[in-house]
């Protein structure tokens, strides 16, 4: 008897797994709060909507490498995945992801832009759809620096005025055009110095007079951590990661806006994946104007898209495994809002894909000496 | 007695067989040789057939992955393969100023009819060797559908960079479909403009200084082990039983332990607000502003290491010096040999066989760690390994590099091996 049920349930269990195969889409993303806002805003509709089941795997931190050996192996399981646009650019580079014709793909805005023009200039790629746009900045801990704290990217080589280690992120990317910015380079001339061997040797040189007094963090959860436990006075970071400590744990961080470098994280989709036009109707819905301003509920991080701002509202917090709406605006914590906005620079995914190698290697070569 | 006997009974019908009388024959007439014959052949395919699941294993998991790591650690396909068109017309090039039109335009040409998978390729090779060519060859690509004859001026009216040589002797160096380049950016060198093979500068040499980080440091962890875990190994083999049995414990309860777990339990220790430094700072040792770093460096690597490779010093150790007679010892000091030289001439002798197979264990295990110098290494204590890993999430020719240093690194051990074998013997080894 117990045997039957037994073999009944499995029957089902692969009877129902089976019809379920075509409803679901599998979805890579970085995890955490992240992914959590993700599901609060375009799954959980989505499924509620189509009944197409999401499933989530936290492998972006892998993307690139995941992707190529599951296109080199002919088996790629991963419908979509959220990845940085430089590496969404190697990654279209090689041929491993679909080309998106955006217009036909995408929603236009409600009042009818096409995508194209809607999306913050230069973040569409010809593979990738932008999601959110975050910043790396420099944050401080308040209490290490009673009379304020560093307002300038200069300020934070200004080791007697500011004493304290610092953390930087295990990249030449950013800390290299900050060692630039630190140096007297114009922002807008940045890349082009970088560009050419004076100017790297300058930016070495820059990070070197500070060496001593740099720690490195290789994951996004880690600065927080350093400045709370005094490891660091000042550090690199994430403007989520810094918003979600000091709003939602009450740490003493605040935020430098000065020479933050901004970024769009997106969609790709895997050449070889599943069902198209299930995945196009997921993009569909996920990216369009209202679905990234209900993210930004969430997540301190600013949609893609122009005609979301006005609709991004008060945070959502969670309490209690539920969502609660809170007090707090969130439009002057984004990273796109005018007076957090002005001394900004756009990260050079351009330039990257052609210097990175060469500057990881010589970056090693530093880092290890 | 019995066996004798056997032997002899069997002499004289060996020998009949030999000097050609009839030959001897089974109970049911067939020859012995070929029923013998036979007889053996079932049981070396038994044989076969047992061994054959691990044999497949690891062909598959083992074998078949290492020849392919190797192979495309060499592989070049993406120019020869990709621009066929330029890769004929540039052979006739000799390489000094400009190529003609011909190249130009077979460049073009192969432009247009390559896709962006294919073009975005040979435009991640050539940039791994010039930084910058990526654009040059992307931007092209979008433009060359509209581009005119002369093709030679259209393309650098294009992009400046066409009407440089460098390009060119680049492409025309990479068209050979098997390539030293991973290998020797992987020992720090590269070729110049001139295609001769030099010293990378300096500022950029990095693999060549982890190679022998790695390797001092593994030479040093072993002789930390041999250091710690001798006497204890000599402790445990001379002891009662009974307390020796507790010591094993001792020995073992750390060894079953994840290594993850001892890593972590270090960090505890040895951070800058940890046990140890806490301890110094509360003995007036050191003062608040003097806490020693003792972890994500050098020394953190090598002290998290050593702990965690120590059993497999001295479980070898143990396993011979419980073999060894005390009274070996006892009969030289007898004869007047010192103590010291009792131990000099006679026990540490006899123990070699274990030490050297701890050595052997202990230091090819440490040449290709991973994980603890990546949580307690810092930037001065990393191995070749974490450098490896690096590589591989990075782009194509990241990738290949990663195979190449990956393979320096298992010829490495290989070399150790065979010098070991030279010098030690490994048959003469005792694992346990």
């Amino acid at each position: 008897m117990l045997k039957q049920i037994a073999l009944g349930t499995t029957i089902s269990v692969v009877a129902l797994s089976a019809a379920m195969a075509q409803d679901t889409l599998t979805i890579v993303s970085w995890g955490g709060a992240y992914s959590m806002s993700q599901l609060k805003a375009y799954d959980e509709p989505y499924t509620e909507k189509t009944g197409v089941e999401i499933l989530h795997e936290d492998k972006s931190n892998q993307a690139l490498a995941g992707i190529r050996s599951q296109v080199e192996a002919g088996n790629v399981s991963w419908d979509l995945v959220d990845m940085l646009q430089a590496d969404a650019q190697r990654a279209c580079d090689e041929g491993l992801l679909v080309e998106i014709p955006h217009d036909e793909w995408l929603a236009p805005a409600p009042d009818g832009t096409p995508p194209t023009e809607d999306f913050i200039d230069g973040t569409l790629g010809d593979c990738f759809v932008p999601q959110i746009l975050y910043a790396t900045m420099f944050a401080y801990n308040t209490d290490a620096f009673p009379d304020g704290g560093p307002q300038t990217i200069a300020d934070v080589w200004d080791l007697e005025k500011f004493p304290g280690t610092r953390a930087l992120e295990k990249i030449p990317q950013k800390n290299l055009e900050w060692a630039l910015i630190a140096d007297g380079v114009p922002s807008d001339e940045v890349y082009d110095v970088l560009a050419t061997k004076e100017g790297q040797d300058r930016a070495f040189a820059k990070l070197d007079s500070i060496k001593d007094h740099l720690i490195w963090w290789d994951a996004g959860a880690q600065p927080p951590q350093l400045l709370a436990d005094g490891e660091v006075t000042i550090a690199t970071a994430y403007n989520g990661r810094i918003f979600n400590a000091a709003v939602n744990e009450g740490q003493p961080f605040e935020i430098m806006w000065d020479g933050q470098m901004f970024e769009v994280d997106g969609w790709v989709v895997p050449v070889d994946t599943g069902d198209e036009d299930a995945i196009k109707e997921y993009l569909n819905f996920a990216t369009d104007t209202q679905r990234l301003a209900d993210q930004a509920k969430y997540i301190s991080y600013a949609p893609a898209r122009k005609s979301s701002v006005d609709l991004v509202g008060n945070f959502w917090k969670e309490e209690g495994g539920k969502m609660v709406e809170t007090d707090i605006d969130m439009k002057p914590h984004m990273p796109t809002t005018p007076e957090n906005f002005k001394n900004a620079i756009q990260f050079d995914t351009e330039f990257w894909a052609d210097y990175g190698d060469a500057l990881e290697e010589r970056f090693n070569a530093w880092l290890s000496s | 007695m019995t066996d004798t006997a056997a032997t002899a009974g069997n002499i004289p019908s060996g020998r009949a067989a030999g000097t050609g009388a009839a030959p001897l024959t089974t109970a049911d007439g067939q020859p012995l040789k070929v029923a013998l014959r036979r007889a053996n052949r079932r049981a070396r395919r038994n044989a076969m057939l047992l061994v054959a699941p691990l044999f497949l294993f690891l062909l598959f998991t083992y074998t078949i992955p290492i020849v392919q790591m190797m192979t495309r650690s060499v592989m070049n396909p993406e120019i020869a393969g990709y621009l066929p068109n330029t890769t004929e017309a540039i052979e006739d090039w000799d390489g000094e100023g400009l190529p003609g039109e011909a190249v130009f335009a077979a460049m073009v040409k192969d432009l247009n009819a390559g896709g962006r998978s294919t073009i975005g390729r040979v435009a991640a090779r050539l940039n791994a060797e010039l930084p910058g060519a990526r654009s040059t060859m992307m931007g092209s690509m979008r433009a060359a559908e509209d581009l005119q004859a002369p093709f030679k001026e259209a393309l650098i009216a294009d992009d400046d960079d066409w009407g440089e040589q460098r390009i060119w002797r680049l492409i025309k160096r990479e068209t050979r479909t098997l390539t030293p380049a991973y290998y020797l950016r992987a020992l720090d060198f590269e070729y110049n403009q001139d295609g001769e093979v030099v010293a990378r500068p300096p500022s950029m040499q990095v693999y060549r200084a982890i190679f022998w980080q790695t390797a001092w440091m593994s030479a040093l962890i072993t002789f930390l082990t041999i250091l710690l875990g001798y006497p204890v190994a000599h402790l445990l083999a001379t002891l009662p039983l009974k307390s020796a049995n507790l010591l094993m414990i001792l020995v073992l309860l750390p060894f079953w332990t994840s290594l993850l777990v001892r890593t972590s339990a270090w960090i505890v220790l040895l951070q800058q607000n940890g046990v140890v430094n806490e301890l110094l700072v509360f003995l007036h040792i050191v003062d608040d502003d003097g806490r020693i770093r003792m972890i994500y460096n050098r020394i953190g690597t090598i002290v998290a290491m050593t702990h965690i490779l120590l059993p497999f010093m001295i479980l070898p150790l143990y396993s011979v010096m419980k073999t060894i007679p005390p009274s070996l010892t006892r009969a030289a000091r007898s004869m007047g040999a010192t103590p010291l030289r009792a131990h000099l001439t006679v026990y540490f002798p006899l123990t070699i066989p274990g030490l050297a197979a701890g050595v052997l264990l202990v230091f090819i295990l440490a040449i290709g760690y991973y994980i603890t110098p990546a949580l307690v290494g810092g930037e001065s204590g990393v191995f070749i390994s974490n450098l490896i890993a690096d590589r591989m999430t990075g782009s194509l020719s990241q990738l290949r590099l990663a195979l190449a240093l990956a393979t320096i690194l298992l010829v490495g051990v290989l070399v150790f091996y065979w010098l070991f074998n030279r010098l030690v013997g490994v048959e003469r080894l005792k694992f346990g």
